[in-house]
């Protein structure tokens, strides 16, 4: 039994269901990204668990404990909201002690965990300031030390840097992290924002349409997306529609020409359109022959953008991006020139779902 | 127009250079001059004559005693009246509108409710003067359906329970069909500003709807709730038109005297007067200098 | 989770009951004119009354030339202001509210008082002088109203680009501010208007003690003398009212829809 148990999970708004059949599992400790486009459900989802929503079917369970019927204040988690969350009125230490106050804690135990939160968010002098006299970045860590300060079993966190510019965006982002690792609190993360999610989690939740693509560390996602739409919304790969010519053997058709993968392609039969991706760095340029996999093709741009060099190449009807490193010495191809694609068998995934 | 021009006529301190021995005219200020004349001639030197007045005798003198007459019983029960009725239906209309806004906002009703309420409230605080002094006559007044109603259908007679249209409490009813939507008016947008997010976190942090009120919902709303209530003060303490056309001059509130008083010098000294409209001044004015202030406040926590 | 709704709900229902039951009180007593019967007497003896069309047409027309004149003060303020004057603005604001603050019968009073007949400018000792007199009064209760509406409008469209582009194809101020600034915010002008005409039409205060004509002192000269006609002007005006509120929906809801695109 896993910390964190979530099965079945539904919700509708009238006869319109948004979230269908969600299960989830979270071990204790663990920090897990929900990732998807705007509307998918993420934040119903983190909703449901915080019990700011109610469950149309389904279970939450934490520690062993069903949840899903339960007022917010009994779940025992923290919440972090996207923005302008803290109480207008207070001064951030007395944001950080409302918790601690509401549970009618002594003055003397608040005041040393007060303290000790603004340690930890790294605003120590900031305790009398109103959160209107506070940077955007600020607030947001105060949000989470007030969310942290009663020590709750989950921290929920909806978008919380979504309205922070870039820079602050990446430092937060590294700091709530190790906060996290620190205290040990396990932790649902909701963004919409790649990067984020794949530079923070152990594990991501990727969602489309409230239902799940893909679950799997970020190494797993980026690297072997199993749908279309997870390779599409997670990097930057090819997507290239493709026919099956064997597929017990691998073999492919790409625009009339035959590549083959690492066989068997499980499901299908010949005949079949199904959809294969390629990541752009796992692309080279060059010779054929040897035991790669190869394509030709015409160059069709060549874009230098520093340290990268991306050229795009054109096979028939479609087109492949191939990411590759800047190296003085080797003279970029230009355009029209005939280049032939190479890359390793494994290398080129071919997707669940229609083509 | 060339560039050169062009720059010049942006800025706006340049003096034309023929005549460089003026001091530079400001002449961007050419472009409001009408309007500070017009509020001059019609808006503050009506007022600050008045205000003179109430400091001089009949000859222009300077006095006092304009002002000390102000303590007269008549006058001192005149003001007095008028504050009550006015302090009653402002409080009544911010209670009652508050609550009305509220349901509205954050009652989770259908969502048509709260474009129609505001309707509503833009036409009904708007429909004061005669006509509503016509309208309750009609309602309220001897013969009007509701003493009706209460009488063949619940056997209440109104009239022998004390109550009178023309009273205190009659003229506050009224005005309350004013107040209480121009209280929904003004509250309606420092309602929005209260975000969800605030309740949502103070809930997860483990506080009832009371103490999310006491400590957060209150404490934010309260310059908004204080300010309204002023406002809706000073507008009941200007009122001549209900006043005048339920009551005649029957009830003795200080717009009415002011009324009686210009129209027939019923205080035998135009300039006690002004000293009337002076101390008139003076309390809608403190009651407007604090709702600028309160409302002050409650802007600092919205930024 | 699911709010219970009875609460609201029921300070909904008591609201509107409010609201509601005297416009029914006073439309039932405006049909009580003929014995025994409902009838519109009461609107017919009404708007037959030669003294009820004349002070409703005065006011009528006071209040389009209050409405002409405080557009033509107001919006080149406002457009000045915001131009060239920033820094201006918060003592215009707070001119514009003063007649909040200072009530109309002690406004009244002080015009008594600087415009009569021993005065510099003894506008009351004509006719046509205390018109005015009243229209310019009508101006400055309008003020507030009137310079919001405006000074929001012009806040939503680019002043400052669209003067400039105006200045470099060759335009003159005044070309710019009734050929590009007045159909811009065309909206905004039309609902303080409407809002102006509200207030003017059944006004009492300013037109009784200037002792003009308006349809005001007539409501309540009828008021004090008639018993069911004044329910039926009470309608009347009520309609009135309604009519100015729902022109300025229509025309804010224009505003709102032009500024999202
Ligand atoms: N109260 C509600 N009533 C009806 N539909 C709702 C309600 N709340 C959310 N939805 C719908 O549910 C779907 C999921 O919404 P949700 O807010 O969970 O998306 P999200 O993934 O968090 O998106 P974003 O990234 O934009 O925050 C949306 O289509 C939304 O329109
Ligand atoms: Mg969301």
């Amino acid at each position: 039994m896993s910390f964190i148990d979530i099965r079945g999970l539904k919700k509708s708004f009238g006869a319109t269901t948004v979230v269908h059949d969600f299960d989830l599992s979270v071990e204790r400790g663990e920090f897990i990204s929900f990732l998807g486009p705007s509307g998918c459900g993420k934040t119903t989802i983190l909703r449901m668990i915080a019990g700011f929503e109610s469950v149309t079917a389904g279970s939450i369970a934490i520690a062993g404990k069903e949840i899903s019927r339960l007022p917010p204040a009994g779940r025992d988690v923290g919440m972090v909201f996207q923005a302008y969350a803290l109480f207008p009125n207070m001064t951030v230490a007395q944001n950080i002690a409302f918790g601690l106050r509401v549970a009618k804690k002594s003055a003397a135990e608040i005041r040393t965990r007060v303290a000790e939160m603004l340690d930890l968010i790294k605003l120590p002098a900031l305790g009398d300031r109103y959160p209107y006299q506070l940077s955007g970045g600020q607030q947001q860590r105060v949000a989470l030390a007030r969310a942290i300060a009663v020590k709750p079993q989950v921290l929920l966190l909806d978008e919380p840097l979504s309205a922070l510019d870039a820079k602050i965006r990446v430092s937060l982002r590294e700091e709530i992290r190790s906060l996290q690792k620190e205290l040990g609190i396990t932790t649902i993360f909701v963004t919409h924002d790649q990067e984020e999610a794949l530079s923070m989690s152990d594990r991501i939740v990727v969602l489309a349409d409230g239902r799940t693509e893909q679950i799997g560390s970020p190494f797993e996602v980026y690297n072997w997306p199993r749908t279309r739409f997870v390779a599409s919304f997670v990097g930057t790969l090819n997507l290239l529609a493709a026919e099956v010519i064997d597929a017990d053997a691998g073999t492919l058709r790409i625009d009339g020409l035959s590549v083959a993968t690492v066989g068997p392609i499980r499901g299908r039969v010949a005949g079949d359109r199904v959809t294969v991706a390629l990541r752009p760095e796992a692309v080279t340029l060059g010779p054929a022959g040897g035991d790669r996999a190869d394509l030709p093709g015409t160059v069709e741009e060549v874009s230098f953008l520093g340290a990268v060099v991306r050229i795009r190449v054109r096979l028939g009807e479609q087109t492949v991006s191939i990411d590759g490193f800047n190296q003085p010495k080797v003279a970029l191809p230009a355009k029209g020139d005939d280049a032939v694609l190479r890359f390793a068998r494994e290398d080129l995934l071919v997707l669940e779902g229609d083509g | 127009m060339t560039p050169g021009e062009r720059r010049l006529s942006l800025d706006t301190s340049a003096a034309p250079p023929s005549r460089p021995s003026l001091p530079a005219l400001p002449w961007a200020w050419i472009g409001v001059t009408p309007f500070f004349v017009f509020a001059a001639l019609f808006l503050v030197l009506p007022t600050a004559l008045l205000v003179v007045g109430a400091f001089q005798t009949a000859d222009g003198e300077f006095t006092l005693a304009n002002l000390r007459d102000l303590t007269h019983p008549s006058i001192v029960a005149a003001y007095w009246i008028s504050i009550q009725i006015s302090a009653a239906s402002a409080i009544g209309g911010a209670v009652i509108g508050a609550f009305l806004a509220y349901a509205a906002v954050g009652g989770g009703l259908p969502a048509w409710i709260r474009p129609t309420l505001m309707t509503f409230s833009g036409v009904a605080s708007n429909f004061a003067g005669v006509p509503l002094a016509f309208a309750f006559l009609a309602t309220l007044g001897r013969t009007g359906l509701v003493t009706w109603a209460l009488a063949n259908w619940f056997g209440v007679n109104l009239y022998a329970t004390g109550f009178n249209l023309l009273s205190f409490f009659g003229l506050t009813l009224t005005y309350l069909y004013f107040q209480i939507p121009l209280m929904v008016l003004i509250l309606t947008p420092a309602l929005d500003g209260l975000r969800k997010e605030w309740r949502e976190a103070s809930q997860i942090l483990g506080a009832s709807t009371f103490q999310y009120w006491r400590w957060i919902g209150l404490p934010v709303l309260w310059p908004s709730l204080l300010g309204a209530t002023l406002l809706l003060f000073a507008n009941a303490f200007g009122a001549v038109a209900t006043a005048y056309a339920l009551t005649g001059s029957s009830l003795n509130i200080v717009t009415i005297l002011l009324y009686a008083q210009i129209r027939g010098d019923v205080l035998h000294n135009q300039n006690l007067g002004y000293a009337l409209a002076l101390g008139m001044i003076l309390i809608t004015g403190f009651s407007n200098v604090a709702y600028i202030w309160l409302r002050g406040r409650a802007e600092r926590w919205s930024r | 989770m699911k709010k219970p709704t009875f609460g609201p709900w029921l300070a909904v229902i008591l609201g509107a009951a409010y609201f509601l039951i005297p416009l029914i009180a006073t439309v039932e007593f405006s049909m009580r004119m003929k014995r025994g019967e409902y009838s519109f007497e009461a609107y017919r003896v009404v708007l037959g009354d030669p003294r009820f069309q004349e002070s409703l047409a005065y006011s009528v027309v006071l209040a389009l030339v209050t409405i002409v004149i405080g557009v033509l003060l107001v919006v080149p303020t406002a457009y000045w202001v915001q131009l060239r004057l920033p820094k201006l603005r918060p003592v215009v604001e707070f001119v514009t509210l003063l007649p909040l603050v200072i009530p109309a019968i002690v406004i009244v009073f002080g015009y008594l008082r600087m415009y009569n007949s021993q005065s510099w400018l003894p506008l009351t000792d004509s006719r046509r002088g205390t018109d005015l007199l009243l229209a310019f009064g009508y101006v400055t209760l309008a003020l507030p109203y009137l310079y919001r509406s405006i000074d929001t409008g012009l806040r939503a469209i680019d002043v400052r680009t669209l003067t400039e582009a105006a200045e470099s194809l060759g335009a003159g101020p005044m070309t710019i501010l009734f050929r590009v600034i007045f159909p811009n915010i065309r909206s905004a002008i039309l609902s303080g208007a409407f809002l102006t005409f509200a207030i003017v039409i059944g006004e009492f205060t300013f037109a009784a003690l200037l002792d003009r004509p308006a349809f005001g002192p007539y409501l309540q000269l009828v008021g004090a003398n008639r018993a069911y006609e004044p329910a039926a002007l009470a309608i009347i005006a009520f309609v009135v009212t309604w009519a100015c509120m729902g022109l300025i929906q229509v025309f804010g809801a224009a505003r709102g829809a032009a500024s999202k695109t």
